[in-house]
């Protein structure tokens, strides 16, 4: 088995909260890989700690009030970023691992022409010149897909549309031909057409230029698509790690088996007279990352829930018998895959 | 005044209402320039501004006479007339000549000494907002302590413990204390900016702090520091002016329109022309600078941009 690109082991990222009283523990323990050219899939609704996770990563978090907790690690090749002075920081970032934001429209800066954004990694790392520069912004814009590239390099973000803008983030991150593009809900913001151009776009340069993405989104059509390994987070915690098809055929975390149902899908009408028709929701909302619930976090909203699950946290199982979090893992944070025989829906009131 | 000198003054004049011409024609292409030229002040503070500029750039050629040439003991407080336009003042100097000279330094200090406080102003409060926390704390109340001093005081402090005082070090004097305002201003616009997606995407890219501040934040506080740069150089004229009234300012006998207000003042009621043109001219270009500025907040005022 080849080395991962990228272990996370028991990362926590807390926040102090304004009024100094509680800490939002917005991740608490998250532990993943990250495979040389891979896509993982990060999958969770908002809240669960998706975001921070990322910015973890390059250690973008504002501090104060956050602060990743001493015992987490993040190893890139073999470095512990969270030990690594800025200015090897600073080398990584941009030049190793890339990040695109989820808003192309304010991710670039509205001063500048696209061109100059662009070449701006090529000078800081690269220690290129102006013409060269110039030269790289044009070619990295025929790369990601936007006609006419020789003349777009000298507009302004305004000038462009959501879909091109987020081209040129996209651009901008791969100018230095980074190992590992961290796309932090890179659709999210834009429309269902210009989504999957997108997406097809990320797929296409991943595999032209052999990195790895750790793509995060709320939309599970999207890691369908394109995840080789997905990773779902519920409240600050990794509730389930496994192969793309795995975990689309055999859900095993309630969580994940909600969100699988929650898909509008047309092949298959929503299942069950008791639903009705309708789509099927998961009932309440992620509670607050002050106060996560006892047991596992999730109970609360689970229907099968039961007094171990209020009083116990599970610890993450191995569902695939083959042990640790790399590929093929499937692994899930659950008491009942000690108890299969509870999974029947308890009657709601 | 020659013949020469009147079409010098024409032409002067003639550059100006050219320059406002060219200027209008670029701006009414854009969103931004036609809402200047909308303020209905725009337009003549323009003017008036390019003329004076135009009239300090040529001097040579419009003053008939030397700055301190004094034409004889015999002509001191004479009348304006053909050949003094504004006529002399009490040392026997044409104050034509004088104020167009004198442009030179008043317009000159004014620039130059916003220039030096408009650049520590920005620097400061991009670094006060940009870092938050003890050091904005720190810098923030070295400001409000500036703020409660009187300016014109530490000033005159300053130039009367200072004998002889080089003009540069009167125009570093007024820059160095003149840049409180603006620093607030620009800290308040950072404290905003910095909280933008582009400039944690900056981060990301590996960029470090000095390169965020000054290469993503700074240039998108430009409008702010624009306005408060054109309100502020006419600010600095007038406390050119007192300093130079007072005798502490520009030494005699160069010109400079505050001190030719002080070399007229004691004729005022015989001759009370040496004394009232330069005070003109300052009035003129205070306010055009200060309808410029305020043409200016209207034009780059973000939120009156539509898509």
């Amino acid at each position: 088995m080849t080395e991962p690109l990228l272990r996370v082991r028991d990362l926590k990222t807390y926040f102090v909260t304004e009024q100094g009283r509680g800490t939002a523990r917005a991740v608490d323990g998250v532990s993943f890989e990250v495979q040389p050219g891979e896509t993982l899939g990060i999958v969770g609704e908002s809240g669960c700690g998706k975001t921070v996770t990322s910015l973890s990563i390059l250690r973008l978090i504002p501090e104060p009030p956050g602060h990743v907790r001493p015992g987490s690690f993040i190893e890139f090749e073999g470095r512990n970023l969270l030990t690594l002075e800025p200015r090897e920081l600073r080398a990584i970032r941009g030049n190793e691992i890339a990040m695109i934001f989820q808003e192309p429209m304010t991710s670039l800066n509205p001063v500048f022409t696209v061109g100059d954004q662009i070449a701006e990694a090529a000078i800081v790392h690269q220690g290129l010149g102006r013409a060269a520069a110039r030269a790289r912004a044009i070619e990295m814009l025929r790369l990601v897909g936007i006609p006419d590239p020789d003349e777009r390099v000298d507009h302004y973000p305004h000038q462009m549309s959501g879909g091109m803008r987020q081209r040129v983030m996209i651009a901008m991150a791969l100018v230095c031909r980074p190992k590992l593009l961290i796309a932090d809900e890179p659709t999210t913001a834009l429309d269902v057409t210009i989504q999957a151009q997108i997406l097809e776009l990320l797929d296409r340069l991943q595999a032209e230029l052999g990195m790895a993405v750790m793509l995060i989104t709320h939309d599970l059509g999207v890691v369908a698509g394109s995840a080789d390994r997905v990773v779902v987070m519920y409240a600050g915690q990794v509730v389930e790690q496994a192969p793309t098809p795995e975990l689309f055929a055999r859900p095993l975390h309630p969580y994940t088996e909600g969100l699988l149902a929650s898909v509008p899908r047309l092949d298959a009408p929503p299942a069950g007279a008791r639903a009705g028709g309708r789509l099927h929701s998961i009932p309440g909302q992620v509670p607050a990352a002050t106060a996560w619930p006892s047991g596992c976090r999730f109970h609360p909203r689970c229907p099968y829930a039961w007094d171990r699950c209020r009083a116990e946290e599970p610890p993450l199982l191995d569902a695939a018998g083959t042990g640790g979090t790399g590929p093929g893992s499937h692994t899930v944070r659950c008491w009942l895959l000690t108890e299969p025989r509870r999974r029947t829906p308890a009657p709601r009131p | 005044m020659s013949v020469w000198n009147w079409l010098a003054l024409g032409g002067a004049a003639v550059v100006a209402l050219a320059v406002v011409a060219e200027a209008r024609r670029r701006a009414l292409s854009g969103p931004r320039g036609r809402r200047f030229f909308r303020h209905p002040t725009a337009m003549p503070g323009t003017f008036v501004l390019a003329f004076f500029v135009t009239i300090a750039v040529a001097a040579p050629a419009v003053a008939p006479y030397p700055p301190y040439y004094q034409i004889d003991v015999v002509h001191p407080d004479q009348p304006p007339s053909v050949r003094f336009p504004l006529g002399t003042d009490p040392l026997s100097r044409d104050v034509w000549s004088r104020l167009a000279y004198g442009a030179r330094i008043s317009l000159g200090i004014g620039t130059l000494a916003m220039v030096v406080a408009v650049t520590l102003g920005a620097a400061v409060g991009a670094v006060a907002g940009y870092f938050r926390g003890s050091v904005d704390a720190a810098l923030m109340r070295v400001v409000d302590v500036a703020l409660a001093m009187p300016r014109i005081f530490v000033l005159l402090m300053a130039v009367a413990l200072w004998e002889h005082l080089p003009l540069w070090v009167l125009v570093l004097l007024i820059g160095l204390t003149g840049w409180f305002g603006t620093s607030r201003l620009v800290r308040a616009e950072v404290l905003s900016l910095r909280e933008r997606e582009f400039v944690s995407a900056a981060r990301a890219l590996g960029a470090r702090s000095g390169h965020i501040i000054f290469r993503h934040v700074l240039p998108n506080a430009a409008a702010p520091i624009i306005v408060s740069a054109a309100l502020g150089i006419g600010n600095v004229m007038l406390l050119e002016a007192g300093l130079s009234f007072l005798g502490m300012g520009v030494p005699s006998p160069a010109p400079s329109w505050g001190n030719m207000i002080a070399d007229g003042l004691p004729k005022m009621a015989v001759a009370p022309w040496s004394a009232t043109f330069p005070g003109l001219a300052i009035s003129l270009v205070v306010m055009a600078l200060n309808a410029i500025g305020d043409a200016l907040r209207d034009a780059l005022d973000p939120r009156r941009e539509t898509a």
